[in-house]
């Protein structure tokens, strides 16, 4: 039995790893304009065309790397500063439809440059390998995934409970308002966010990419969406909910793929049943349960609409 | 309040109106059916109705739903699996021998079910979601349609959906035309009619939100807490507004596919519900006619108006630069974004058409939408 | 005031065409971008190149200039219907495509509109051409490829399990499936299939699921974006069974993914290079003096049969038109039933459905040294 999970298991993990990177640039920004910043997943699909422009240029890799990440976290810094801030003053609405409007152009950009044709994403030496851990064979960054994850978010906790921006962070998404008056630069904070969130978002773009290989304008959206379904489900707003809910919907996901030959296996069906159509659906079933018995996720502090 | 008198500009409005049909219908029998005249206009006909019962529900009741594309993913597949001619349905279903459904309802009686299907999914649906709030709503909306999505593409459920594969072969727009005993074309009515549909469709929108339902519907949008001490019942009001929603949206659903001539579960994705929420924005959000003019608009931009910079093109021997395939969509891109944050109200802002023709801009609403 | 205006539309609509005298339109209806865009581009070089051999027809006694109209329909049957309409706009006498067979039947109802005839180039799933009397096809049919790779996979390649791999929603992939899997266990074969949704890029659990199945052969007929992911993730997953395909993965895109790994990927396909020397080297000549065309075949001058097939339907088109003697689209269409003419991939003539009368199909395997194809073996159903 363990033999037949553990290969699923394995790369629920790993997806969950780059879905959790993804997920907490959605969490903070939340947290702090409640906004869901459709565009988020884009900035990862942008990362990665980044990387493959930049290294078939003739870029050392080494060089690449923080190139990439720097440029990122630029584009998300330029982001909320041309389509965001703006209307800081409008309804929520129309901050969201504008997050919905920057992630059609920036998908569109993408289909202008590369004429809409698979990019094929350069190898990294170090994590492109592969290797066997008891019944699967995997590539090295299956296994990176997790750990540096984990490290990334440890970073970034004590950085939001450990330093004055964290501490402002803090108080910004706990009262907007007031925090102004205590003489907190908004806007400050809000650029570092996003940031930290696009800098992340480009972290996780190079171990997905380094796993899934192409890059096409849309290779964002699917894992932008159930990023941003884990960081519900962990609660929004919630950095360790957001971590939690991505594992916990990359390893449901790839468990369900695998879930005809699991129960098969196990002698519960007959015949498969043609259930790993379900993938992606599952997700948002989760998702649904979820919100239905807990609105505010599982890490989601209760807030008290004020009449 | 309740009695509305035809004033001037109501008259106007309908007048116009009228006159826009009487075009497009002495159009038809004069310009070539290939123009893309009448390509923009049936896609700016079934996206119009869809982006007004959007509106209803996002402009009108303050509930920000995301599954639009889900509830037109269902009005489409009503509509095509009772529609497929018997005979043609060993081809269609070629690998669930024909499927089970073996009757065939009239057009426009499979128009209707597609609505009613939609709105009682809709009803099903609403049930736990419409009491989230928000962000929440419309993240639970929009993971409703997918859901939806992969359910119509199980292979289980192949001999009614035809699994993921397409559905074809059932009437369409054209077969609006009527013919002669050769089978040759007489009159042209295949942009008139699904203008028509659609039109009537809205009207009743319209009338549905000047009554006492769709007042009730605004005042649930301006504060729900109030709304509900004047004894509005919240639940049932939202509940009813996405089933009414749902329903046109099913329809709607039914033309694209009468438009598109095929139906396949997997085009209907959120990037459908963004570019309908984006019509709805561009043209003014709580404003049916700049639902309507936006939906044409953007149709006419993206398929026919746009075209040109897909294509290199020289001019007096210069050739123009940027100009190949994909460059149309970053315009394109650009314009709305431009629109989302410079123009907020949008094309109409919250006015009707008949507003238009009032000089005192009166507070007010009402009147013929379209 | 009305019809006056609707009178000047009509003259508007009008002038282009005067202005153009002499020229015969060949819509082009082909994925520039996409899943299936790197074989779409390739299917159009072949045109490309034909047009630039034979730019000019002779129909009813006038030398007409050809003029090639493109539609990107973005691999995508949503995208396929205003892609097909823009052709028709343009006035086009004959459309030649597509490559995937989904979008040709997202497309085809507004030809049959229009009655334009479409001549398909490697759309292969038998819905193209049933039912209508306007679509044609130069390539073999998915029932026979089917057949064929169920025969190599359970006689050749000892395979008595397999585990196929199908794009949901993605008929060319689906039908494929489907008639290998007929064909598979008619042949005393155990069959799974599976199906993932559109933009799937993490493919390990489904590799993952043919060795818990222990398949002897993993059948992928999906497009060139998935099949290169599927190899890629198959060589660092170790996997051991050969990966089989259709035509759609005979490409170097494709190949060159295997190259440097060792999974054995074979597929069936409608040209194997080197079958015609004169068109080979004139092709390659081609591609090295034009740089664009050299990027479009994926940056090597490796040959793809749609190539191969994107010629040979540029020139049936032509016969079509001479036989036609006119560019009238209607004429084109009743005149198509009897065009025969020996391509570069065999001959070709249709028959009554309107489907090319072939038997046969190169089945060839990667060198995953060099990332070039290598021919197997000819195969032939009866």
């Amino acid at each position: 039995m363990f033999n037949t999970v553990f290969p699923y298991l394995l790369s629920g993990i790993s997806v969950g790893g780059q879905y959790a990177l993804i997920a907490i640039g959605y969490t903070m920004v939340y947290g702090i304009l409640r906004l869901i910043n459709f565009a988020h997943g884009d900035v990862f699909m942008v990362a990665g065309i980044i990387m493959v422009y930049m290294a078939a240029s003739g870029v050392p890799l080494l060089v690449c790397i923080p190139l990439v990440l720097l440029l990122t976290s630029l584009i998300g810094f330029a982001i909320e500063r041309i389509a965001y801030k703006p209307l800081r003053t409008a309804p929520r609405m129309s901050v969201m439809i504008s997050a919905i409007g920057v992630s059609y152009t920036l998908q569109n950009l993408v289909l202008y440059i590369t004429g809409g044709l698979n990019q094929i994403y350069p190898t990294i030496p170090f994590i492109s390998g592969s290797v066997t851990i008891g019944p699967a064979t995997t590539k090295v960054v299956t296994v990176v995934t997790p750990i540096l994850t984990i490290v990334l978010v440890f970073a970034l906790v004590q950085l939001i409970n450990h330093t004055k921006v964290g501490m402002a962070m803090r108080a910004v998404s706990k009262d907007f308002e007031t925090s102004q008056l205590m003489g907190i630069n908004i806007n400050r904070v809000i650029s570092t966010t996003f940031v930290i969130g696009s800098f992340l978002a480009g972290v996780g773009s190079m171990l997905y990419f380094t796993n899934y290989t192409t890059v096409i304008q849309t290779s964002g959206a699917m894992p932008g969406l159930k990023a941003f379904v884990a960081a519900v489900f962990g609660g929004i707003g919630s950095i360790p909910g957001a971590v939690v809910g991505a594992f916990i919907i990359g390893i449901a996901e790839n468990i369900i793929k695998g879930l005809d030959i699991i129960l098969f296996k196990a002698g519960l069906i007959a015949k498969p049943m043609g259930l790993a159509t379900f993938s992606d659906a599952f997700t948002f079933a989760l998702l649904i349960v979820i919100l239905a018995v807990k609105p505010t996720g599982l890490f989601g502090e209760k807030t008290i609409d004020k009449v | 309040m309740a009695k509305k008198k035809w004033d001037s500009a109501s008259v106007l409005s309908a007048l116009v109106i009228l006159c826009l049909y009487a075009a497009v219908f002495i159009a038809e029998q004069l310009i070539p059916p290939t123009s893309m005249l009448f390509t923009v206009l049936k896609k700016g006909a079934t996206y119009a109705l869809v982006a007004v019962s959007m509106n209803l529900l996002n402009g009108f009741t303050g509930i920000f739903s995301l599954g639009q594309a889900g509830f037109m993913l269902i009005g489409a597949y009503t509509y095509a699996i009772f529609t497929v001619p018997i005979a043609q349905r060993a081809i269609v279903y070629q690998y669930y021998n024909g499927g089970v459904v073996q009757f065939t309802l009239p057009v426009f009686a499979a128009m209707l079910l597609a609505g009613l299907v939609a709105a009682l999914f809709a009803l099903l649906i609403g049930l736990p979601v419409l009491r989230l709030k928000s962000d929440y709503l419309a993240i639970a909306t929009l993971g409703f349609a997918e859901i939806i999505r992969t359910v119509f593409q199980w292979d289980k459920l192949g001999p009614v959906t035809n699994g993921s594969n397409m559905l074809r072969l059932f009437p369409t727009f054209n077969d609006f035309n009527l013919r002669n005993a050769q089978g040759e074309i007489t009159v042209y009515l295949s942009t008139l009619v699904p203008l028509l549909i659609s039109g009537v469709c809205i009207a009743v929108i319209v009338l549905l939100i000047n009554s006492t339902f769709g007042r009730a519907l605004r005042a649930i949008k301006d504060d729900e807490i109030a709304a509900e001490a004047m004894g509005i019942r919240l639940s049932s009001h939202k509940q009813m507004a996405f089933c009414v929603s749902s329903f046109f949206a099913g329809i709607g659903g039914a033309m694209l596919a009468m438009y598109q001539t095929t139906v396949q579960a997997k085009s209907f994705t959120t990037a459908m519900t963004y570019e309908i929420l984006l019509i709805v924005v561009i043209g003014g959000i709580g404003s049916v006619t700049g639902s309507c003019l936006s939906s044409f608009l953007f149709v006419a931009c993206s398929e026919w108006w746009l075209r040109f910079l897909d294509q290199k093109q020289v001019i007096g021997g210069f050739e123009v630069p940027l100009l190949r395939n994909g460059f149309r969509l970053v315009v394109f891109s650009i314009i709305i974004m431009i629109v989302v944050l410079f123009f907020r109200q949008g094309i109409m802002g919250t006015r009707e058409l008949p507003d238009l023709f009032r000089k005192r801009r009166s507070p007010a609403k009402g009147g013929e939408g379209k | 005031m009305k019809k006056v205006l609707a009178l000047a539309l009509v003259l508007c609509l009008m002038i282009p065409a005067m202005v153009l005298g002499e020229t015969v339109k060949i819509g082009v209806f082909e994925p520039a971008s996409g899943d299936s865009g790197a074989g779409g581009k390739q299917e159009m070089l072949g045109m490309q190149y034909a047009n630039k051999e034979t730019p000019t027809v002779e129909i009813g006694g006038v030398t007409y200039d050809v003029e090639l109209v493109y539609a990107d329909n973005g691999s995508s049957t949503d995208k396929a219907p205003s892609a097909a309409q823009q052709l028709v706009s343009s006035g086009v006498s004959v459309v030649l495509g597509s490559y995937g067979s989904g979008v040709s039947i997202a497309g085809s109802q507004y030809f049959a509109d229009a009655g334009i005839p479409a001549i398909g180039v490697s759309c292969t799933n038998p819905q193209v051409t049933a039912g209508n009397s306007h679509y044609f096809r130069i390539c073999f049919l998915d029932p026979f490829q089917g057949t064929v790779l169920a025969n190599y996979a359970f006689n050749t390649l000892g395979a008595k399990t397999a585990y196929c791999l199908a794009e949901l929603g993605n008929d060319y992939d689906v039908g494929l499936v489907t008639y290998f899997k007929q064909a598979f266990e008619a042949l005393g074969g155990t069959v799974v299939d599976e199906y993932f949704p559109t933009g799937t890029s993490d493919f390990t659990s489904y590799l993952t699921n043919a060795a818990m199945y222990s398949a002897e052969v993993f059948f992928s007929p999906v497009s060139i974006a998935y099949a290169t992911q599927i190899v890629q993730q198959a060589a660092s997953q170790g996997a051991a069974f050969p990966v089989l395909g259709g035509d759609t993965l005979d490409s170097n895109v494709v190949a060159n993914a295997a190259k440097g790994t060792n999974v054995a990927l074979t597929v069936t396909t409608f040209y194997q290079e080197g079958a015609n020397e004169a068109f080979d080297s004139g092709f390659k000549a081609w591609l090295a003096s034009d740089s664009e065309a050299m990027t479009n075949n994926g940056g090597n001058d490796m040959i793809a049969a749609v190539t191969v097939m994107g010629y040979d339907a540029y020139y049936t088109a032509l016969e079509a038109l001479k036989a036609a003697g006119s560019t009238d689209s209607k004429a084109v269409m009743a005149a198509l039933p009897g065009v025969t003419l020996t391509g570069v991939s065999g001959a070709i003539a249709f028959d009554e459905v309107g489907d090319a009368i072939r038997n046969s199909a190169f089945v060839k395997k990667v060198n995953n040294e060099t990332g070039d194809w290598e021919f197997v073996t000819e195969q032939t159903v009866e």
